[in-house]
């Protein structure tokens, strides 16, 4: 059944959508992430505009994050002092990548900007969360503890000044390290419209060393304000957003993260880790090669407004 | 106004110079106005017209070739071009066409070449690469040689899009002087007034021309979101974000397992 989007003027088949949103709200779910990473790409392949994609999927991944931040909330595992704290860098970081993908776009770079953003972010990330989980994996075939540094250890970050304590996460950290991760993650969710769930919960772990246990709560929360404000944003200044779209996403985005969320907590952590990183590193590596490899038409046509 | 005040000047003109034309055009359209509603996948709008003769002027002729130009509302475009930088492909020259037709259809009875001189088609834009399709170059607009790279890439894109097309036997001649076409509308064709402009030939000479008009506009529920998100965007914006939230919450509701 063809449905006619009015923003993205193009008539798609609405199964086809929403089984995207299915299919990707099932990933999401089993890993704990928004799925903008997976979902912006898969719009663009069936000719939704960059643009208008990354304004659209800012909504859908704020729904599934919502309804994942309030299961989160009811088990009171996440951290709200923390995440407000990365808020107030959040939306700034959001505000800078919402002006920077406006004059990007009157430049014609906006496509060469969302891949290589894509390429950097996603090898890199995919990488380091395949080299970690394997050594992980093999650890466990040997018997030996997983070795994950006691949340004491200290690093050059906890020597910087104005601290602050987190009492449901149980860390003292200065507040530089928050609001620079808050900054990067606002920006680049703008920007490559993703909700940065992948991103943000690695560095939560490693540079804050925030407890697994409010991990995923905290950083479902933070996604959900950076991806409301994004999709407000967006809609206030480039009117991009396409509402139609974005509902069919969303209602097939949180109905599949409830399965995915029932699968993901079935499987073990290092394997489920190891999986993400894969699928992440594929995405990475699929548009590098779009990137290198000669497209099949060198020319294209962008719209620059009407009579 | 002043735009539609010219094209009957010259119409008028066209006609005025020709004093052997004996002929009059009747054109009429199946749809007048075509509505964009949430379930439109394109349309194929049917023109239907009669060749009649003047009052008390010679008989018709034998042979006639009729050319229907349709010209969506207009639009400026950039066409942009890649190349290899540093190992990756990026746009890097790009050329603005000026308000150029975001929706042209050429359609005729034979190939417009074989109607009449190159000359003639190119003094009344008569087909794809005879259409006046101005580029920004420097401070001026001018349409450059039919074979400049952008202005091929340009044409070559719109007509993969739907959107530019020259039919060389969409035109059908029901009797030596009733005729029929049907003009096909893409999915995804632009909003906005059109022009169908109907030129008679005979021998490679024109001998009769006229003027119909179509609109194209989102209607019921897809114009509704369309004015909002571009008349609102505030307030649609946050519209969309408390559907979103909405959304999330019934799903957390429905789905609660403990």
């Amino acid at each position: 059944m063809q449905i006619y989007l009015p923003i993205a003027d193009m008539p798609v088949n609405i199964f086809l959508v929403l089984g995207m949103g299915l299919a990707v709200g099932y990933i999401s779910g089993m890993f704990g992430i928004g799925g903008g990473f997976l979902m912006t790409p898969l719009l663009i392949f069936i000719g939704v505009s960059p643009a208008v994609a990354v304004a659209s999927v800012a909504s859908h991944i704020a729904a599934s994050s919502f309804s994942g931040a309030i299961n989160y909330w009811n088990r009171r595992a996440l951290d709200l002092a923390l995440a407000l704290m990365l808020l107030s860098a959040g939306i700034i970081g959001t505000a800078t990548g919402v002006w920077l993908f406006t004059t990007l776009r009157a430049l014609d770079q906006l496509d060469l900007m969302i891949g290589l953003s894509y390429v950097t972010l996603l090898t890199i990330v995919g990488g380091l969360m395949i080299y970690e989980s394997v050594r992980a994996v093999v650890r466990a075939r040997h018997g030996l503890p997983a070795t994950i540094r006691r949340p004491g250890s200290h690093t050059w970050l906890h020597g910087l000044p104005f601290k602050l304590r987190f009492k449901r996460s149980k860390i003292y950290v200065s507040a530089i390290p928050v609001w620079a991760i808050g900054f990067i993650i606002g920006f680049v969710g703008a920007i490559m419209g993703i909700g940065g769930g992948f991103l943000l919960v690695p560095m939560l772990i490693y540079f804050l060393r925030v407890p697994t246990a409010t991990v995923i709560g905290t950083s479902m929360v933070l996604t959900l304000i950076t991806m409301a404000s994004a999709t407000v944003m967006h809609a206030a200044t480039n009117h991009l957003v396409d509402a139609v779209l974005a509902l069919i996403l969303m209602v097939g985005g949180v109905v599949g993260a409830q399965f995915g969320a029932r699968t993901g907590q079935k499987m073990r952590g290092e394997r489920l880790r190891l999986l993400l990183g894969l699928l992440v590193f594929a995405v990475g590596l699929r548009f590098a090669y779009a990137l290198v490899v000669q497209p099949d038409d060198l020319y294209s046509i962008r719209h620059l407004g009407g009579d | 106004m002043r735009r539609i005040a010219l094209t009957l000047v010259i119409v008028m003109l066209a006609c005025g110079a020709k004093p052997a034309a004996a002929e009059r055009l009747v054109v009429s359209l199946s749809n007048h106005r075509v509505a964009i509603t949430s379930s439109f996948v394109g349309e194929d709008l049917v023109l239907f017209g009669t060749i009649e003769p003047d009052a008390g002027k010679t008989a018709l002729r034998s042979a006639y070739d009729l050319v229907v130009t349709v010209t969506g509302p207009r639009q400026t475009l950039r066409t942009r071009r890649k190349q290899r930088v540093l190992g990756i492909w990026v746009n890097v020259d790009s050329r603005e066409f000026v308000r150029v037709p975001s929706y042209l259809a050429i359609l005729s009875n034979r190939p417009v070449a074989q109607i009449t001189q190159q000359d003639t088609l190119r003094r009344l834009q008569i087909g794809l690469d005879n259409f006046l399709l101005p580029q920004r170059i420097g401070p001026d607009l001018a349409d450059t040689v039919r074979d400049d790279p952008f202005r091929l890439a340009f044409v070559r894109l719109e007509i993969q899009q739907a959107l530019y097309s020259e039919i060389g036997s969409a035109v059908t001649f029901l009797t030596p002087t009733v005729f029929r076409t049907a003009i096909p509308l893409p999915a995804d064709v632009p909003t906005g007034n059109y022009t169908i402009d109907v030129k008679l030939f005979a021998d490679g000479v024109m001998v009769a021309r006229t003027n119909s008009a179509l609109e194209v506009t989102k209607a019921g529920f897809e114009q509704y979101v369309a004015d909002a998100a571009r008349d609102h965007g505030l307030l649609y914006g946050l519209a969309t974000m408390l559907m979103a939230l909405l959304t999330g919450w019934i799903a957390s509701v429905v789905f609660k397992r403990d």
